[in-house]
């Protein structure tokens, strides 16, 4: 009767009870805490800036520091260029024409995304290296000394990269390509430009926000990593800060360091911003009318097809099946029973993992989304923006900025007499947790936010004016309502989770491997076949958030992946 | 005084959207059972007005009082949840998830379930949609939706309801049955209401009164009748219907006297379709010399009527109709006459400043 009683006192102010009070300042409130501990960790390393140590910078500018800078700009501008061009090719071949199995490819070409760099780059260590069947057999038609391109190198790394990335590049691309480009290419085409003028002149100028974003996340994706680039020998700043931390746990030198990389990501997000330029290209009005694709015929077609199933076979199927051979073989092999009873306990670290990881990220996508709901727009919407700035920063940034944000966090409750357990700063399940949630938390938001879109803001009023509270509202309409979405958003987190490698590297607690680690530590030791397993785990589970990514190049508008989404805000 | 307190009470509002401002003082007031038609062009801010009076925009100046308590002041604001306001919207607002009897049970909080169910027995029977309580709103019809929207509002019995072009998506036949049921609940319920429409047939139709807006601005508060017969300005004699208007000179026009009673400084006068007659000159030839000045330029079939456009002999046009037995062709010449018993109204000419 509380609300009834504010209505029906005749004069004066309205009177609010404290639980009242509560349930409307609690979501601002909450939606600024959740910003506040995914920015701390950047804050706190961007700080460490301010006093820098002059000795360390020295010594490594006299040791690798010249050539981490150029290798990483290298390896940075290859795989771009890479991803770039295949990325779009395919995506006009696919867009613009028909040809057999194109529609099958068209979505089938998103697979390799599910291959993680780790995984392709020890595959292609073991077939191409110098021990490889490939070696091998050119060795013994040639002799002993013939030629044969380097594998661990820079070059080998960027197209490894390249086969890996160049979805993304293509996913944005054919989005662009249905929604925007259609109208435009016919006009161009009924003024009498030929096909590939159109393309050049009119399309491509249209697509190129969408390019632009796609190169920026394929650029991101190749910063953050330091595992892969070491089977080849390659050494960035990524593994410049792994190093560092990894051999010495020296904090304040690693922080410096991973500033550096903090610095590569930002000339990243600007050269996607010049690119992009001050073109906005909206969806065009009314009907998505993407370009009616030509029928190809005779040899033309053949060689689309063709085209299509050798980058798939070669970024995908060959690697899936050659790991599957692998699994198998080491299964049967008695040798190896141990192996198996190893592989569950790691499949046990990386589910737990995967598992807090997305409850945590959820629900904060699920406060945060409902925040701006409720709350004003000034009160809320700075706060959402900014708690998904964790996908724009590299994995080892985001790991050193937890350490230094734990470090900060332990000497305030210290002061208050409540220490945490010792090891947390060092490698701790909660260091990478915390990790874990702010690199993640892009993803899940965007997806809860696509699902709670679909609940128009007429009908959240129309709740509150029966007299229902913003806490009721979001359990008993907003959830149920959006409940697709948010299952999404915890198997997308959950999946990226289980994938990912850079931060568990650097954080991982002592004796907690992940079947990620696993995967990458017997790589390393060039023990591939047992690598096989933990590998393969990955990339079918991996398979998942593809399929549900490459459904949406058949359906007009739909769900925006989180990956896009973050590119175009990131 | 707080017995005889209005159902709602509009001081001053102002509300900006940055430098856009949505509401620019309005003030008005209800009584405790009428029932007021808001209407204007899109972007006239009463849609913003009537979400202000929700508590789902908080204003930036000004005082809301809902039975004489004040629920934003410019500075702080009750939040909607507690304001005792239903809100009925053009769509969306049913909840999809839940059949019809608990979308109306969402807003009965504290009752037992017996008395919450026979509210929303009653609240169905009030739409006459009894025995419609396990479909769900997927399985309903356009108006059965907005019918069902309306009990859900009515049912916590709200001190005010806010409806917001709730007929706008349905088809126009079906539009006008629904608006005789809906006032009809709110008469039976004795429930004040704002009705937002952007049509002004409509809300002459609906309202007790009627209040035009433009530009975040009342420009007038009145009964339906004042408001179309006797607009105060050129805009809303415009808006609420087709109208010509005339140069008043020496207190009279080319077809006569006007009524300057209460627009005594008015520079022109409004002359409404239907309070004009055209007679052609074929009919009685030769009783005057400047019989004929009159001509017919546009003529526009509207099933019952024709509508015509006439120029006057001083150039001016007004609007008349005719009726559809005996049309007129464009260029026929003839002379137009007030009907009697028509005045010409003066009204303030805005666009003159």
């Amino acid at each position: 009767m509380n609300s009834a009683a504010v209505a029906d006192r005749g004069e004066g102010k309205a009177r609010l009870g404290l639980g009242d009070r509560l349930s409307l300042i609690g979501w601002p409130v909450a939606a600024w805490l959740a910003a506040l501990a995914v920015v701390a960790p950047v804050a706190f390393l961007s700080t460490s800036l301010l006093d820098p140590n002059t000795e360390v910078w020295a010594h490594q500018w006299n040791t690798r520091l010249p050539g981490q800078l150029y290798q990483t700009a290298v390896l940075l501008a290859g795989v771009s260029i890479g991803t770039l061009i295949i990325g779009c090719s395919l995506a006009w071949l696919t867009g613009a024409y028909r040809f057999p199995g194109s529609r099958l490819l068209g979505w089938m070409l998103v697979a390799p995304l599910a291959m993680p760099s780790y995984v392709l780059g020890f595959l292609t260590l073991s077939v191409f290296g110098f021990p490889g069947p490939i070696q091998t057999r050119w060795r013994a038609m040639f002799g002993q000394d013939a030629w044969f391109p380097d594998v661990r190198s820079l070059g080998a790394a960027i197209v490894v990269f390249t086969v890996v990335l160049y979805p993304y590049v293509y996913l944005l691309a054919r989005a662009a390509l249905r929604d925007q480009a259609g109208s435009s290419y016919e006009v161009a085409r009924s003024l009498g430009a030929g096909p590939v003028e159109a393309a050049v002149r009119v399309v491509l100028p249209l697509l190129r926000p969408a390019i632009a974003a796609g190169t920026a996340v394929v650029m991101m994706e190749t910063l953050t990593d330091f595992g892969t680039v070491q089977y080849f020998s390659v050494d960035t700043v990524s593994v410049g800060v792994f190093r560092i931390w990894r051999g010495t746990f020296d904090r304040d030198a690693a922080s410096e360091f991973a500033t550096l990389v903090l610095a590569f990501a930002l000339l990243v997000i600007g050269l996607e911003r010049i690119l992009r330029g001050r073109a906005r290209f909206g969806q065009a009005a009314g009907e998505a009318a993407g370009i009616e694709p030509r029928q190809l015929t005779g040899a033309k077609a053949v060689a689309a097809t063709l085209t299509c199933v050798s980058v798939l076979v070669l970024a995908f199927a060959g690697p899936a099946i050659q790991l599957l051979v692998w699994a198998l073989q080491e299964a049967a092999d008695p040798k190896r029973a141990s192996l198996t009873e190893r592989y569950f306990g790691f499949l046990q670290n990386s589910l737990i993992l995967a598992s807090v990881t997305a409850a945590v990220c959820v629900s904060t996508a699920l406060v945060v989304v409902n925040a701006r709901r409720f709350g004003s727009r000034r009160s809320t919407g700075v706060a959402t923006r900014l708690t998904a700035v964790g996908y724009a920063v590299p994995g080892p940034v985001v790991a050193i900025g937890v350490i230094l944000a734990l470090v900060a966090l332990d000497r305030v409750l210290e002061s208050l007499g409540l220490g945490l357990p010792g090891t947390v700063a060092t490698g701790s399940f909660l260091a990478l947790a915390y990790a874990y949630v702010v690199r993640l938390l892009a993803p899940g938001i965007n997806a809860v936010e696509a699902g709670l879109d679909q609940v128009h803001p007429d009908m959240t009023a129309t709740a509150r004016s029966l007299g229902r509270r913003p806490l009721d509202i979001a359990g008993r309409i907003h959830l149920p309502l959006s409940r697709t979405s948010v299952i999404t958003a915890t198997v997308l987190v959950a999946i990226d989770a289980l994938k990912e490698l850079p931060i568990v590297l650097l954080l991982r607690p002592f004796g907690f491997d992940t079947l990620s680690v696993w995967t990458y530590n017997l790589a390393s030791e060039s023990l591939f076949k047992q690598a096989a397993l933990p590998a393969l785990t990955i990339v079918v589970v991996a398979l998942i958030p593809v399929a549900l990514l490459s459904r949406q190049i058949s359906q007009p508008s739909g769900v925006a992946s989180p990956r896009q989404s973050a590119a175009r805000s990131g | 005084m707080s017995e005889m307190a209005e159902a709602l009470q509009a001081e001053d509002a102002v509300k900006r959207f940055g430098s856009v401002t949505a509401l620019d003082g309005v003030s008005l007031d209800l009584g405790s059972d009428e029932l007021l038609a808001l209407v204007g062009p899109s972007g006239c801010g009463k849609s913003t007005l009537l979400r202000a009076i929700a508590g789902l925009v908080s204003l930036d100046g000004g005082r809301l009082t809902l039975n004489g308590t004040v629920v934003d002041d410019g500075q702080r604001r009750l939040p909607p949840e507690h304001r005792r306001v239903g809100l009925v919207f053009q769509e969306h607002s049913l909840f999809p998830h839940l059949t019809v009897s608990k979308n109306i049970v969402f807003g009965i909080r504290d009752e037992s379930r017996g008395e919450a169910k026979r509210r929303v027995d009653e609240a169905l029977e009030l739409v006459e949609l009894s025995g419609y309580g396990d479909r769900f709103p997927h399985e309903l019809s356009g108006g059965e939706r907005q019918r069902v929207s309306l009990a859900r509002a009515l049912a916590p019995r709200p001190a005010l309801l806010l409806l917001d072009e709730p007929f706008a998506s349905l088809d126009p036949n079906l539009r006008v049955q629904l608006r005789g049921d809906v006032v009809a609940a709110l008469r039976a319920t004795k429930t004040p209401a704002v009705f937002v429409t952007h049509e002004q047939t409509e809300a002459l139709a609906v309202g007790d009164r009627v209040a035009v807006m433009r530009a975040g601005k009342i420009e007038q508060l009145a009964s339906p009748e004042e408001i179309f017969h006797r607009p105060t300005n050129r805009f809303v004699a415009a808006f609420m219907g087709e109208a010509a208007f005339l140069p008043i000179e020496a207190g009279t026009t080319t077809l006569g006297a006007v009524d300057m009673s209460h627009r005594r400084s008015a520079t022109i006068a409004m002359v409404r379709p239907d309070d004009v007659l055209f007679t052609p000159a074929a009919v009685d030839s030769g009783h005057h010399g400047d019989f004929s000045d009159d001509e017919i330029v546009a003529s526009e079939f509207r099933g019952a009527t024709w509508y015509y456009t006439v120029k006057l002999s001083d150039g001016n046009q007004v609007y008349a109709v005719g009726s559809h037995l005996d049309p007129h062709e464009v260029g026929d010449r003839g002379r137009l006459e007030m009907m009697p018993g028509h005045r010409l109204i003066a009204v303030a000419d805005e666009t003159q400043a």
